[in-house]
C-alpha cells in the first residue's frame, strides 16, 4: 500500500510494467519490489527446492527470495533480483522456479516432502544403478529444483567492458562514503565513488533520521553538490564494486542501460577495471533475520528493508506490522510505521524492553510459528506466561546487523570476530590501502560513520601525500543501538537460514551430526551459501547454528571463504565485446580484397587469414581446385602470398655471432646477396622453428620464420639480447607488417618475373639461394630465389602499399601463361611431395635428429640447445622418427593424426609405433602421400604397416618411404 | 611495366564520426624506425635533431614536431613518423612506413571511447600531450601517442586495420549513446 507524503519517488511519473503477464503501475524511482509491494503482490517467487511461496526480504543487492526474470527471448535474464531492478515502461518480468502459475505451482509438492528432502538427500538417495545419476537423476533434480531459466542465444544488446583510474576509489555512498569523497575531493585527490543502488545516500534514504538539522535525503542531495562542485569526483550510481584484486585494482558492474528503456546502442551493464591509488571501503552493514520456524512466509522481512520501502519509495509492506528483534533497531522500524499511520507492535526478545513510542511492546517473546500460505496471517509467540497468537500481516524481524566485510576478505583475510556487538568485523589492514569506514568496521551510529569516513580518507590522502583539507563533520545521531544474540528459535517446523537454497537449521544440525563439521564442509553439504545472493543473510547464521551444534565458539567455527564477485555478474558483461569480430584481431594480408572476390574460402593460420584454394569456374569441390593448382605449379606457374612468414631484420657488427647462436647451422659464413635455410633449437634440444636468413649487406640480414611461430622468434631473439648476450651489439626489428611477400613457383616462374622487374634476371645473375634488392614496376622491393614448393621459386616483396596491386598483377601474369593463385591446400601437398616441414612436424617435441637434420647441428660452434640435443637419450636409432608413407592396400585414403602398427598387431596403444602428421592428395604421384614419425622410422623404409585412425574409423595399409617423394635430387628448384 | 597502385592500411574505413568523436586516417611520408647501437645513444640524438629537429625520445614520449616526429616505441628504439630520414652512423634503421595503420581518434569524448578499449591510466597528469605509450587496443598491440588535449594518435599492425577501426567505431557508438542518454 503507497503511503502519502513519504518517499522519494517521482509521483508526477507514472511507469508501467509487467509482472507474469500482468500489467501494475508504479512511479519513477520504484523498484520492481517496491512497485509490487505497493500494488499489494506479496508472493514474488518460489523457492529453490520446496517450492515455497516466497515475498520480499530485503530492500537491497542480498536480496534472497524475489529473483525474477528481466526481458525476454534471448535479452532475458535470469535471477534479477527484484529489489534492485528499477522499474521502466515496457519492462517485462516474471517469476521463476515454478510449474504453472505462481500462485499454484505444481512443484509445490516438494514441500510436502520436506522430511525427506534434508541434507544430503540426493547423495544418499540417487546411489544406484550408476549409470543413472547421469543419464536420469541428475536432469530431473535440475529441473525440479533451480532458480532462473538459462537462454541459448546470445543476448541482443551488448553491454561494454572499461578502464578507470583514480587516486581514491570510495566504495559506498552512505555517509562514511560520501565524507570520505569529500574530504579526498577536497584535499585534490581524483575520486571515483561508486554506489549500488540509483542513488547516494545508503542508509539515509531510509532512516528518518537528521543531519546537521536537515532531513537525510537533503543533506546528501548537499553533499552531491558539493562533491560536484569539486570537479574531482566521478559519481558512479548504479555500480557495485564486485571484486578486490592484487595492487588495488576492483571489478565493478555498472547498470548503464539495464534500468531504462531501450536506447540504440546504449550498452546494458559496463563491467569496469578500476585501478585506485588508495581506497575507503564504506559498504555498510546488512541486517541478519532470525532463525524462528517457519520464518520464511510472503509478508516476512527485515525491519530495516519495511523502513527503506517507507521512507524511500513510499509503501508500506503492511498495514497491521509486527517485529521481533534481538535490537534496539525494530524499535526504529516501529517509530517510522507509527509516525505513517500503520499499526506496529515489537516483540523484543530481551525482558524489561519499554516503548518508545506509541506502540507496544511484548518483552522477552520469541516468535514460534507463523500462519498463511501465499501471505502472512498471523504468527505465534511464546513469553515467560506461555504461548499466544497475534493476527499480523507483516513480520519484521531483526537478529542486528553484518558488517560488509566481503571485500576485505577477497585477498584471502579472514574476518574478526567482535563479541560486542556479536558480529565479523574486518580485519586490520586486511588489504594494504584499502581503510574501512562506518558500519562495515561495526560502528553502526551516523555520526561514526560520518567521523570515520573523513578519518579514512585522511589516511588514504596522507600515503598519497596530499594536502589534508578536512571538512567539519556534521551533527548526527551517536546512538549506535544495543543488540543480543538469538540466532535460532525452537519450535515445531522448519527454521529457514539460507532462504535462497532453501537451508534450514535442521539441515545445519544434521550436517554436524554426519560428520561435516568445518564450516566449509558444511556449507558444501548443506549448500547453504551457495545460491546467488552467496548466503550474505545466512552466512553467519548458519555457522553460529554450527558452533552451537558442534560445541564450539563462533570465533573458533569461523566463517567460509569470501570470494569475488560480490554480486552475480553476467558472464556476457564480463566478456562485453568479445564475441564476433571482437573475439579476436583478424589479420588480414594485402591480398585479402583480391583473393575472397575470387571466391576463395579462407583458413585461420594464427590470427592470420589466408586463402584456402582459390576455385575456378566449374569447381565444385576443394579437391578439383587444390589439384589444379599443384599441376599449375608442377608445369606452369603459380603465385601465393606468404607474407604472413615472420620477417626480422637484424643489423649490427654482432649480427653473426647472433645468428651463429640462434641457429644450429653457422652463417658467419653467408655471404651478401646469399640465403640460408636454418634450424632453431629451444634450450630443451628440440626444435622451435626453421627458416631461411638472407644476408642484405654486411652486418644486415634479414630472418623468415614460420607464421606460426613468428612471434615466439621474436620473444626469443629479445631473450637472448636482454638476458644470455647483452655484450653483443646487434639490433633487430620486425619488418612482417612492412613487406608484401609473394612466392612465384613453377617453371615459368622467372618468365613471369622478367615481366615486372625493371632490371630482368637469369640463372646467371640470380641463382638458386640468391637474395638482393630489386625494383618491381619501378618500385623499390626485395627478391629472394627460395623455393618451397621445390619448383624454381622466387619470393618478391614490396612495400605492402603496394602488395594488394602487385598480387593482382602477378596473378594475371601468371593465367596468362597458364599459371594463377593457389592457396594453403595446394602449398602443403607440394610441400609435403618434397618432404619439407611445417609446425605440423616440428610441434615442439621432436628433435633435430628426430626430423633427419642432425646433420645440421654445427660441430664447430656453441648453439642454443645444443647440450640438450645432443644428449643420448635424444640420439637414439629406435625414437619415433620422419618418415614419408603411402597406402598399399585397398584402402587408398591416409589421415593426419592416424596412428601405426604392425600389420598383425592390436591397435591399441602398447603396440602404437608412431603416428602420421600430415596427408595430402598427391595429383603429381596419383596417390595420397603422407608423413609421419615412427619407432626407428628410417630403418623401416619399404616396411608394409597398418595405419588406424580411431577417431575417424579409417584402417590402412601404408608402406613406409622416403620422406621426399617429389625430384629428391632437387634439380628443378636450381635449374 | 605497369603501374602499382598504392593502398593505405585502412583502405577507405575511415574517416567514421560519431557524436563529437572523430576516427581518421593518418597517413606518414615516411616511418624509421632508428636504433642506436652501443654507445651511440647521445651521437644518433643528435644526428636526429639535426635531420628533424627532434632529439631521440626518452620512454613514453615523443618529441618534436610538425613535418617529423620521434616516438618512443621500446628499449633503445624509436619511429620517427614524417620525413624520411637520412642513413646516421651508429643507428640501425628500417623501413617501417607500409607496416603500420595509422589514426587519429579526436573528440570530446576521445579519451572515454579510449578507455574501452586501453588499460593504461590517460588522466591528463599521467598521460599529457605529447607523452606516448606502447599498450594494447583490445586485443591489439599499439603505439598510442597524446597529440593534443582532445586528440589521441593511435598506431597498430597494418593487418589489423579492419579489427583496429571496428573496435574503436563500437566503444565510439556506445560511448556516444552514453553521452546522449
Amino acid at each position: 500500500m503507497r503511503l502519502d507524503g513519504k518517499g522519494l519517488i517521482d509521483r508526477d511519473t507514472p511507469v508501467r510494467f509487467h509482472f507474469d503477464g500482468k500489467a501494475y503501475e508504479g512511479f519513477k524511482g520504484d523498484t520492481v519490489a517496491s512497485a509490487l509491494l505497493a500494488n499489494g503482490v506479496k508472493l514474488m517467487g518460489r523457492s529453490f527446492k520446496y517450492h515455497r511461496p516466497r515475498g520480499v526480504m530485503t530492500a537491497g543487492s542480498e536480496e534472497p527470495n524475489a529473483l525474477i526474470q528481466v526481458g525476454a527471448g534471448d535479452a532475458m535474464l535470469p535471477n534479477v533480483r527484484a529489489t534492485m531492478q528499477e522499474i521502466f515502461t515496457g519492462l517485462e518480468t516474471r517469476s521463476q522456479n515454478r510449474l504453472g502459475p505462481l500462485d499454484r505451482d505444481l512443484m509445490s509438492v516438494n514441500d510436502l516432502l520436506w522430511p525427506w528432502l534434508g541434507a544430503g538427500f540426493y547423495y544418499k538417495t540417487f546411489m544406484w544403478p550408476r549409470a543413472f545419476w547421469e543419464k536420469v537423476y541428475e536432469p530431473t533434480i535440475r529441473r525440479a529444483a533451480g532458480l532462473g531459466r538459462m537462454t541459448k542465444g546470445a543476448p541482443p544488446d551488448d553491454s561494454e567492458r572499461a578502464f578507470a583510474f583514480c587516486d581514491v576509489l570510495v566504495i559506498g555512498g552512505g555517509p562514511a562514503g560520501l565524507m570520505a569523497a569529500l574530504t579526498a575531493a577536497r584535499s585534490g585527490a581524483d575520486v571515483i565513488l561508486l554506489e549500488d543502488s540509483a542513488d547516494l545516500g545508503g542508509r539515509l534514504l531510509s532512516d528518518g533520521e537528521d543531519i546537521d538539522g536537515v532531513p537525510g535525503s537533503i543533506w546528501v542531495q548537499e553533499i552531491r553538490d558539493a562533491l560536484e562542485e569539486t570537479g574531482r569526483v566521478r559519481i558512479m550510481t548504479r555500480t557495485t564494486a564486485t571484486g578486490v584484486y592484487d595492487g588495488l585494482t576492483f571489478g565493478a558492474v555498472e547498470r548503464v542501460g539495464s534500468h531504462q528503456s531501450h536506447i540504440e546502442d546504449l550498452p546494458q551493464e559496463c563491467f569496469w577495471r578500476i585501478q585506485a591509488g588508495q581506497a575507503v571501503l564504506a559498504a555498510g552493514a546488512l541486517e541478519r533475520p532470525i532463525a524462528f520456524p517457519m520464518n520464511d512466509r510472503p509478508g516476512i522481512m527485515l525491519a530495516s528493508a519495511i523502513r527503506t520501502y517507507v521512507n524511500r519509495y513510499g509503501v508500506t509492506p503492511g498495514e497491521n506490522v509486527t517485529l521481533f528483534t534481538t535490537n534496539d533497531e525494530a524499535h526504529k522500524t516501529a517509530l517510522e510505521l507509527v509516525d505513517a499511520g500503520i499499526k506496529a507492535t515489537v516483540l523484543d526478545s530481551r525482558p524489561g524492553v519499554s516503548p518508545r513510542g506509541d506502540y507496544r511492546v511484548i518483552d522477552g517473546a520469541q516468535v514460534i510459528g507463523t500462519k498463511g500460505r501465499r501471505a502472512l496471517t498471523g504468527i505465534t509467540y511464546r513469553t515467560a506466561s506461555g504461548t499466544h497468537d497475534l493476527e499480523t500481516d507483516c513480520l519484521g524481524m531483526s537478529g542486528g546487523w553484518n558488517p560488509s566485510v566481503h571485500l576485505i576478505c577477497h585477498l584471502g583475510a579472514r574476518p574478526v570476530w567482535n563479541d560486542a556487538i556479536h558480529a565479523f568485523v574486518p580485519a586490520e589492514n586486511a588489504v594494504k590501502g584499502l581503510h574501512i569506514a562506518g558500519a562495515c568496521t561495526g560502528a553502526f551510529s551516523t555520526a561514526d560513520a560520518l567521523a570515520q569516513g573523513v578519518e579514512a580518507a585522511s589516511t588514504a590522502l596522507k600515503t598519497l601525500g596530499k594536502r589534508l583539507r578536512k571538512p567539519d563533520i556534521p551533527k548526527a545521531s551517536d546512538e549506535a543501538g544495543t543488540t543480543s544474540a538469538l540466532w535460532s528459535v525452537e519450535g515445531k517446523g522448519r527454521a529457514w537460514l539460507d532462504f535462497a537454497n532453501d537451508v534450514t537449521t535442521k539441515d545445519v544440525r544434521q550436517s554436524a551430526r554426519e560428520g561435516f563439521k568445518s564450516v566449509e564442509h558444511m556449507k558444501r553439504y548443506t549448500t547453504q551459501g551457495m545460491a546467488p545472493d552467496q548466503g550474505k543473510s545466512s552466512n553467519i547464521g548458519a555457522l553460529a547454528v554450527l558452533a552451537d551444534a558442534t560445541g564450539r565458539g563462533i570465533p573458533e567455527t569461523g566463517t567460509t571463504t569470501y570470494r569475488p564477485p560480490f554480486t552475480p555478474v553476467a558472464l556476457g558483461t564480463m566478456a562485453a565485446g568479445a564475441q564476433g569480430k571482437g573475439f579476436a584481431p583478424e589479420r588480414l594480408t594485402t591480398s585479402h580484397k583480391a583473393v575472397t572476390a575470387r571466391g576463395a574460402p579462407m583458413i585461420e593460420a594464427g590470427l592470420w587469414y589466408r586463402p584456402s584454394y582459390l576455385p575456378a569456374p566449374g569447381e565444385s569441390h576443394w579437391r578439383q581446385s587444390c589439384d589444379r593448382e599443384v599441376n599449375m605449379v608442377r608445369n606452369a606457374v603459380g603465385v601465393v602470398d606468404v607474407s604472413t612468414l615472420g620477417k626480422i631484420e637484424i643489423m649490427g657488427k654482432d649480427a653473426r655471432a647472433f645468428l651463429d647462436f640462434l641457429y644450429t647451422n653457422m652463417f658467419s659464413t653467408l655471404k651478401p646477396g646469399r640465403v640460408r635455410y636454418g634450424l632453431m633449437l629451444r634450450e630443451d634440444g628440440h626444435v622451435m622453428d626453421d627458416g631461411t636468413t638472407a644476408c642484405l649487406g654486411e652486418n644486415h640480414y634479414v630472418m623468415t620464420t614460420t607464421t606460426a611461430a613468428a612471434g615466439q622468434v621474436m620473444a626469443h631473439m629479445e631473450f637472448v639480447s636482454q638476458v644470455l648476450r647483452p655484450d653483443w651489439d646487434v639490433r633487430f626489428v620486425s619488418v612482417t607488417e612492412q613487406w608484401a611477400q609473394f612466392s612465384v613457383a613453377g617453371p615459368r616462374a622467372r618468365d613471369l618475373l622478367n615481366g615486372v622487374l625493371n632490371d630482368p634476371i637469369s640463372d646467371e645473375t640470380f641463382p638458386f639461394m640468391q637474395c638482393g634488392t630489386a625494383r618491381i614496376h619501378g618500385i623499390d622491393g626485395r627478391l629472394f630465389r627460395i623455393s618451397f614448393s621445390g619448383e624454381h621459386a622466387y619470393e618478391v616483396a614490396v612495400p605492402s602499399t603496394y602488395g594488394d596491386a602487385l598480387y593482382r598483377d602477378l596473378v594475371a601474369r601468371a593465367e596468362a601463361l597458364g599459371g594463377g593463385g593457389y592457396g594453403m591446400e595446394a602449398l602443403n601437398v607440394l610441400r609435403i611431395e618434397k618432404g619439407f616441414i611445417t609446425h605440423s612436424e616440428i610441434h615442439g617435441r621432436v628433435t633435430a635428429f628426430d626430423t633427419g637434420m642432425q646433420g645440421m647441428l654445427s660441430k664447430k660452434k656453441d648453439f642454443i640447445g645444443k647440450a640438450a640435443a645432443t644428449r643420448p637419450g635424444l640420439l637414439e636409432e629406435d625414437r619415433e622418427r620422419l618418415i614419408g608413407l603411402r597406402p598399399v592396400g585397398a584402402v587408398k585414403e591416409l589421415t593426419a593424426g592416424a596412428h601405426l602398427f604392425e600389420q598383425d598387431a592390436e591397435a591399441t596403444r602398447v603396440n602404437d609405433l608412431g603416428y602420421i602428421t600430415s596427408v595430402g592428395y598427391s595429383p603429381t604421384l596419383g596417390h595420397f602421400i603422407g608423413l609421419g614419425f615412427l619407432r626407428g622410422g628410417p630403418s623401416r623404409i619399404g616396411h608394409h604397416m597398418k595405419m588406424v585412425d580411431h577417431l575417424r574409423g579409417v584402417t590402412a595399409e601404408v608402406e613406409i618411404c622416403d620422406p621426399v617423394f617429389f625430384d629428391p635430387e632437387g634439380g628443378r628448384a636450381r635449374g | 611495366m605497369a603501374n602499382l597502385t598504392a593502398k593505405t592500411a585502412f583502405d577507405g574505413l575511415l574517416p567514421i564520426a560519431k557524436g563529437d568523436v572523430t576516427l581518421s586516417e593518418i597517413t606518414f611520408d615516411a616511418i624509421t624506425w632508428v636504433a642506436p647501437y652501443q654507445g651511440k645513444a647521445a651521437a644518433v640524438s643528435k644526428a636526429l635533431d639535426k635531420q628533424i629537429a627532434a632529439v631521440f625520445p626518452d620512454p613514453n614520449r615523443t618529441t618534436g614536431s610538425g613535418d617529423a616526429r620521434a616516438v618512443w616505441t621500446g628499449p633503445g628504439q624509436a619511429f620517427v613518423l614524417g620525413k624520411p630520414l637520412k642513413p646516421i652512423t651508429g643507428a640501425a634503421m628500417a623501413d617501417q612506413t607500409s607496416a603500420w595503420a595509422a589514426c587519429a581518434l579526436e573528440g570530446d569524448h576521445a579519451a572515454e571511447v579510449l578507455a574501452r578499449l586501453v588499460p593504461i591510466d590517460l588522466r591528463d597528469d599521467t598521460f599529457a600531450v605529447g607523452h606516448a605509450a606502447r599498450t594494447v587496443l583490445g586485443h591489439m598491440n599499439c603505439v598510442l601517442m597524446r597529440t593534443g588535449a582532445a586528440r589521441y594518435e593511435i598506431m597498430v599492425f597494418r593487418s589489423m586495420a579492419s579489427t583496429c577501426a571496428h573496435e574503436i567505431a563500437r566503444a565510439m557508438r556506445m560511448v556516444v549513446a552514453r553521452a546522449d542518454a
